[in-house]
């Protein structure tokens, strides 16, 4: 196996993208390997997710349950259903190593839900790992142009 | 305004308030006006503004205010207003500054907001006094602190605030004693989640022990079918457990829990965190080594005793919200009759292991983040208490669970028989009364 190049990357934040977007949430938690994280901090230049407040910090463990809830049929913030179009965009290759990459990327997605459309912007991050002759991720950070805004609730993942 | 009191009386019975209370635009001015104008309001915490020049933007109600540590080391609380023309003088959210000057004419205040210089101080008229102390950055009626935690209030008269907090006291003391060192500071950045609802839901929530069984469904089961098998740096383990145990059934919430009010409308939940029921229980190895070094610095005895205050959400009417055991604290700030935002903040205990800290961070992620399982399900519930009640159909909401079976507490408040009682939602409403018809 090698890193990623920018077209595999690409073709993979589209396909992750693509399965949040259709919301296919156990496939979209398949592309994390089994100590994954994934990050949305509170401020631009957040260094650790233990010591300051994150809009979304989860382990395996809570991203599971996460991914679960979205699926039960009680979530009220999801009565009505939001839907999402995300564009990935600008996307470039950081950091390669032998089997691994961090994949730097811009995403832009509208939320509609209730006869209201949010519109987010952020710099996504990915570490791409090779495993398998398939590309998973070790970490995902998130860092939205807004992310110490008085914000509604933010159920959809980004 | 021009609302009688006797239509404001006629707004409540008992057990039962009308719903005009939280969507009447008029109703909402004049609860600017009576009680964000008039009450002990907090507005932050000392570390916040920790060395002279150190600012912190605050508000009471729609009012932008100030705190800042002037040169003496006290602390000031001054309107965000220029008196020149009005403007808004310091935009940062917080900051360090020698000077505040206003970006429209340079007026330049210092940090007790005096005046200290102003250009083309010439033709106005004969009573304009440079000297004068009312062309400042004025300072807000009343302010006090108490063990740090700052209060203002825009009214010139009424009662201290030690006797405005009441009983309530001792809850403030909780979160400072748990400090091995007897000393917190705000730290580890600030939530700010909004909705479309009326202020008062948000405290009212956070004493309802009622709820958590509908509200949290989801997140609760989802916890409940997570295996604890899989990776977690810690962040899920609290989450999944403080999740589970907002399933606990009625039969835990009505023997376990109380319930107990105070005049001025404060509450709190009660012999919650006791060892049986804490989230991080005591033999969790992280809580042992904080439990050795709050023992190390205040002794054995005086370690016990810290511990055995079981308080949980203490509420402090009308803006305040917090809890010892995680060192959380929310401040609810309306915007209008149907928004509301409300910014949450944690403290760090000093002298405590740091990794107590990161069980700070991962509970107030779990229960105050923006993005939590949790919290978003409330945010849903308060949007849709504002569409329900736009309905004129039930015109009075019921407020009367333990009506009857609610009892003196013995320390001039009153509790429910347990923590189900709807008390606590009464007593804001008779604070609410007194604020809002008193001239």
């Amino acid at each position: 196996m090698s890193a990623p190049s920018v077209a595999a990357a690409e073709g993979f934040l589209v396909h992750e993208a693509r399965l949040l977007d259709e919301a296919r949430w156990d496939e979209w938690l398949a592309l994390f390997t089994d100590d994954a994280w994934y990050w949305v901090p509170t401020s631009p230049d957040q260094s650790s997710p233990h010591d300051t407040v994150s809009l979304i910090y989860d382990d395996r463990r809570l991203l599971e349950t996460r991914v679960r809830r979205l699926s039960n049929p009680h979530i009220h913030a999801q009565n009505p259903p939001a839907r999402a179009s995300r564009i990935v965009a600008n996307v470039t290759v950081e950091k390669a190593e032998a089997d691994a990459a961090v994949a730097r990327s811009k995403l832009v997605m509208v939320e509609y839900r209730r006869n209201a459309q949010r519109l987010f912007a952020a710099t996504v991050r990915h570490r791409l790992v090779a495993a398998g002759g398939a590309l998973r991720i070790a970490w995902k950070r998130v860092d939205l142009i807004n992310c110490d805004a008085e914000l509604e609730g933010l159920v959809l993942p980004f | 305004m021009n609302i009688e009191p006797a239509s404001l009386r006629e707004r409540l019975r008992p057990g039962r308030v009308h719903r005009s209370l939280y969507t009447d635009p008029e109703i909402f001015a004049l609860e600017m006006e009576r009680i964000f104008g008039r009450a002990w309001v907090y507005v932050g915490h000392e570390s916040q503004v920790a060395k002279p020049g150190d600012f912190f933007a605050t508000r009471i109600g729609l009012r932008p205010l100030l705190m800042v540590r002037h040169d003496d080391g006290t602390i000031r609380v001054l309107h965000n207003q220029c008196a020149h023309r009005g403007a808004m003088v310091v935009a940062a959210e917080s900051g360090h500054a020698s000077e505040f000057r206003c970006c429209y004419h340079g007026w330049t205040y210092r940090t007790d907001g005096r005046l200290k210089s102003a250009p083309l101080l010439n033709g106005y008229p004969g009573d304009f006094d440079p000297a004068d102390p009312r062309l400042a950055m004025l300072p807000v009626a009343r302010m006090a602190v108490y063990r740090g935690f700052v209060f203002a209030s825009l009214a010139p008269d009424g009662m201290g605030l030690e006797d405005f907090l009441g009983p309530m006291t001792q809850s403030f003391d909780d979160m400072v004693d748990r400090a091995p060192d007897g000393a917190i500071e705000v730290a580890g950045g600030v939530f700010k989640h909004a909705y479309d609802g009326n202020w008062k839901l948000y405290l009212e929530n956070l004493c309802d022990a009622a709820h958590p069984n509908f509200v949290h469904q989801s997140s609760i089961e989802a916890a409940n079918q997570q295996s604890d098998l899989v990776h977690s740096d810690g962040a899920g383990e609290i989450a999944v457990r403080q999740m589970r145990q907002n399933g606990a059934p009625y039969s835990f919430w009505e023997s376990q829990v109380g319930i107990w009010t105070y005049p001025n409308g404060h509450s709190y939940l009660g012999d919650y965190h006791d060892d049986a029921k804490l989230v991080a229980a005591l033999e969790d190895p992280v809580f042992r080594e904080y439990i050795a070094a709050l023992e190390q610095k205040q002794g054995k005895a005086r370690a016990r005793e810290i511990l055995e205050v079981r308080r949980w959400n203490s509420n402090v009417y009308p803006n305040l919200s917090f809890m010892s055991q995680f060192q959380q604290l929310r401040v609810v700030h309306p915007l209008s009759v149907s928004r509301t935002v409300v910014y949450t903040y944690n403290f760090r205990l000093k002298g405590a292991p740091e990794a107590i800290f990161h069980r700070t961070i991962e509970f107030a992620n779990t229960v105050n983040g923006t993005g939590s399982l949790v919290l978003t399900d409330d945010l849903e519930t308060y949007n849709r208490i504002r569409m329900g009640m736009s309905s004129a159909g039930a015109e009075w909401l019921q407020i009367g669970r333990g009506f009857e079976t609610d009892r003196d507490d013995g320390n001039g408040g009153r509790r429910g028989l347990n923590s189900t009682s709807e008390i606590y939602i009464r007593n804001m409403f008779d604070a609410w009364l007194g604020y809002v018809s008193a001239p």
